[in-house]
Formats: C-alpha cells, structure tokens, sequence
C-alpha cells in the first residue's frame, strides 16, 4: 500500500451552528483522479477548501504526504505551493497578462529570477496549449482559455496534488471540452489530481474512483462503473436520476 | 462697470503682485509635494489597517480615519498650529500645516483606498493564497494594482482637493499663494491679486477636473 499523497481524517467544518462537513475519511494516492459529485450544499467545495486550508478544519487532521497541514503551526505558504488549486471562476488576476499570472508565484513565493520563472510560465502555457496567447490579458481570452491560464498556473508549481472546484461550471458547452482535454492531459502525466465536477462523462470516462458525498458526508464511492453502473445507496441512485433527467 | 474692472480686473496691479504670487506658489507646490505623498502613503496604512483580522489594529484605524474626516481641516490646522505649544510642541507655519494636512489627508486618502481594496473579489485572494503568496505579498502584488485602477479617478479627485486646501494655510501666515495675494490686495486697496490667484488654481487644476470628469472609470480600466 503507498503512502496517500493527501488525506482527511475525520476532518469536520461548521460554520457557526451550520456543520457543513460531518467527518470526512478520505485517501487519494499518487497519480490518482479521485472525482466528487454530489447535489449543490452537499459541502464538496468547502471539503476541497479545507484540502489547502482556505477553509480552517473545525476538527480533524488535513495529511500532505504525510505531514497533518491542519495543525496549528505550520507555515502555509510553503504548503500551499504543493497544492495547486483551480476555481470555479478562474480567478485571473486581471492586470496582468497570461505569463505574468503564471509567473507571479514562481517569482514571488518559489524566489526564481525572473528570467527562469517566465521561462517555467511559458513551457506551462504551452502545455495547455496557449503559448501564443502569453501577452494575453484575461479580458482578451475566452473563458476556456482562462481556465486553462489557471490551470497553467497552479501546475507550474509543480504540486503534488491539484484541487479542481468545478472548473467547467462557468463556461459556455462548447468550452467546456478544451478545459477537460487538458485536465485529461494532466491526467496522463500522472497528476494526482481531486475533481468535484458535475461532468458526470468526464468522470466515467478519466476518474479511478468516483466519490459521492451528501449532508457533508461521504455516502459511497467506488470505480466509475460501481458508482454509476450499480449505486448502493438509495440516495446515491436519487441523485444520479435527477442528473440524468 | 468702470469700477468693477479697476477693482477686480486691474491688469497694472495683476501684472506687479504676480511675481509675489508666484513665490507663494512655490510655497503652495512645496505643500504640495510633501503632503499628497506622505498622505498617500498614510492612506495606505490607514486602507491595510482597516482591513486586519485583529481589532486591536482595525480599531484604531477606524477612530484615526472616523475622527479626521469628521473635523474641519482649517480647526485642526489652528489646533496643531495654536494648541500643540500648550503642550510644548512648537512648530513652524510649514509644519504644521503639512501636519495638519497630513493626518487629514491619510484619512481621505485611507477611505477612497478601502473602497477600491473591498472592490476586488475575494477569488483574487484566495487564488494568490493558494499558490503559496504570502498575505503581504498577496496585497502588494495582486489586491492593490488592482485596488488603485479601480478608485484612480477618486486618488485624483482628492488630490486635486489638497491642492485647494493648502490655500487654508494663509490663516497661520504661512506665505502660499492665497496669503501672498492677500498681503497684496491690503497693499493696493485692490481684489486684482485675489482674482489672479484664483486664475492660477483655475489654469493649473481646470484640465484635471475637466480629465477626471470626462474619462473617468475610463481612467481606471
């Protein structure tokens, strides 16, 4: 059994009286896609917040290749640039163009001169295709390509692992496919990656194993094939009917 | 109508008192230079302050700018120039009124400054955060460019008000502009000096008005 590159133990998140995660166990191993679905307020985006600790854990332990990030002491700067991290509204820095916002962090947080960051950002935008969009600014690309600017950014870190929180849910259908693509690519490169998504074919098609969380829990999960092909749980068969109609 | 223009218009008397205007102009410039940098910088700390996690810092930073943007500027001028040598400080007209102007002006600044910061999205933030930028570097590199491009025209707009206001300092005989063209008009018996002091403030901020208004959030994006 390999060492989990990221794992929740017991990790549990109110806020105020609302407890929004009930005590989450959750493994993900190198090179794993592990894919989380579930219906709107089930807490898979906060649960995906607290992998990285933009959410604090009310309770339980966040480990990073070993090490529990949650506990109260660790420099998280430093942490952070193991997890890359892509969000539902890309979150572009909209002064500056392409490279400079792959290469803010790799100056700024990584300290590398900055002829060897721009070069690091350039070989990232290319890898997701947009090399000659380098001196774009986010206004000037679409969001299928923004998307794939944010996901150039937190792989030119070079983490181990890559929080995904619904990164095709703001583009138009027909972008969505540009944005996959490059998740796919990532995938193949052996990127652990952790995907709350409702692209329920993506899922079936790239995940090694789908998760399905609800009320702030995870109710079952298994391959792609067990998830959807034979679901447990009645809640689960529930949520894949209102998916399907 | 004669008299009018002899009193008012009197291009003899505009044409002696402009040299005299033009020292106090430097005066004016000099106000200038040392407030609205100092001020900006001031406005800075006065916007990050505000917006800290501790109350211990946000709490102060709320009193400093609530309690500055409530008083008068020209009643804090004559405090810190009148009242502070009750307490032993003495300081000279510049300094003072720089003084004045100063803890004014953070506060002005402090505001239009806080109002661009909570303009950005919180997503800038966390998507700094997440790759691994410190808080401060977080604020300097992606927060505030973006902060400052959204209240330019405002950052402008009180800047142009500073320059107004150091015409206030006549009051502690400090010799700017206005003062100069006073000390004129009691001379000559002879507004002249006054409407060509205001024909100078017109010339050099008229286009930074007409700027502001015209472009606008243009400038800003």
């Amino acid at each position: 059994m390999t060492l989990p590159i990221l794992e929740l133990a017991g990790l549990r998140k109110s806020f105020g009286e609302l407890e929004i995660l009930t005590g989450i166990d959750l493994k993900v191993t190198k090179g794993e896609l592990a894919f989380v679905i579930g219906p709107s307020g089930s807490g898979k985006s906060t649960m995906l917040r607290c992998c990285n600790l933009l959410e604090r854990p009310t309770s339980g332990a966040v480990m990073l290749e070993g090490r529990n990030i949650a506990a109260s002491g660790v420099r998280l700067d430093p942490v952070r640039r193991r997890i890359g991290m892509v969000f539902q509204s890309f979150n572009l820095y909209p002064h500056l163009d392409a490279l400079g916002n792959v290469s803010l962090a790799l100056r700024k947080s990584l300290k590398l001169p900055r002829a060897e960051a721009a070069e690091r950002a350039a070989a990232a935008l290319e890898r997701v295709g947009l090399a000659e969009r380098a001196r774009h600014h986010p206004a000037q690309l679409s969001g299928g390509q923004q998307q794939r600017v944010a996901i150039a950014r937190a792989m030119a870190l070079e983490p181990a692992v890559m929080l995904f929180d619904e990164p095709t849910s703001a583009l138009d259908p027909e972008l969505v496919g540009e944005v996959l693509a490059v998740m796919r690519e990532l995938r193949e490169a052996g990127m652990t990656m952790v995907v709350v998504s409702h692209e329920m074919r993506f899922a079936r098609e790239a995940a090694d194993r789908v998760i399905f969380m609800d009320q702030g829990a995870i109710v079952e999960q298994g391959t792609a094939e067990e998830i959807f092909g034979a679901p447990k749980s009645s809640r689960l068969q529930a949520f894949l009917a209102r998916q399907a109609a | 109508m004669e008299q009018i223009a002899q009193q008012f218009f009197n291009l003899d008397i505009m044409k002696a008192s402009f040299p005299m205007l033009m020292e106090g102009l430097k005066i004016t410039f000099l106000l200038v230079l040392v407030v609205v940098p100092l001020g900006l910088m001031g406005g800075l700390v006065a916007a990050i302050a505000s917006g800290a996690k501790s109350r211990w810092i946000r709490w102060p930073a709320y009193a400093f700018v609530d309690f500055f943007r409530s008083m008068p500027p020209l009643v804090l001028l004559i405090a810190v120039y009148a009242g502070l040598p009750f307490a032993g400080i003495r300081l000279d007209p510049f300094a003072a009124v720089a003084l004045a102007f100063l803890l004014n002006n953070s506060a002005y600044y402090g505001e239009v400054y806080r109002a661009g910061i909570e303009a950005v999205s919180p997503g800038q933030t966390e998507a700094a955060r997440s790759t691994g930028l410190s808080a401060p570097q977080t604020m300097a590199y992606v927060v505030l460019p973006q902060a400052v491009r959204n209240v330019l025209p405002d950052l402008v707009s009180n800047t142009v008000e500073v320059v107004k206001l150091t015409s206030l300092a006549s009051v502690v005989s400090l010799s700017e502009m206005v003062y100069q063209a006073d000390m004129a008009r009691s001379v000559t018996y002879n507004a002249s000096p006054i409407v060509l002091a205001a024909g100078v403030y017109l010339v050099l901020l008229w286009p930074v008005v007409r700027l502001i208004s015209r472009h606008g959030r243009k400038i800003a994006s």
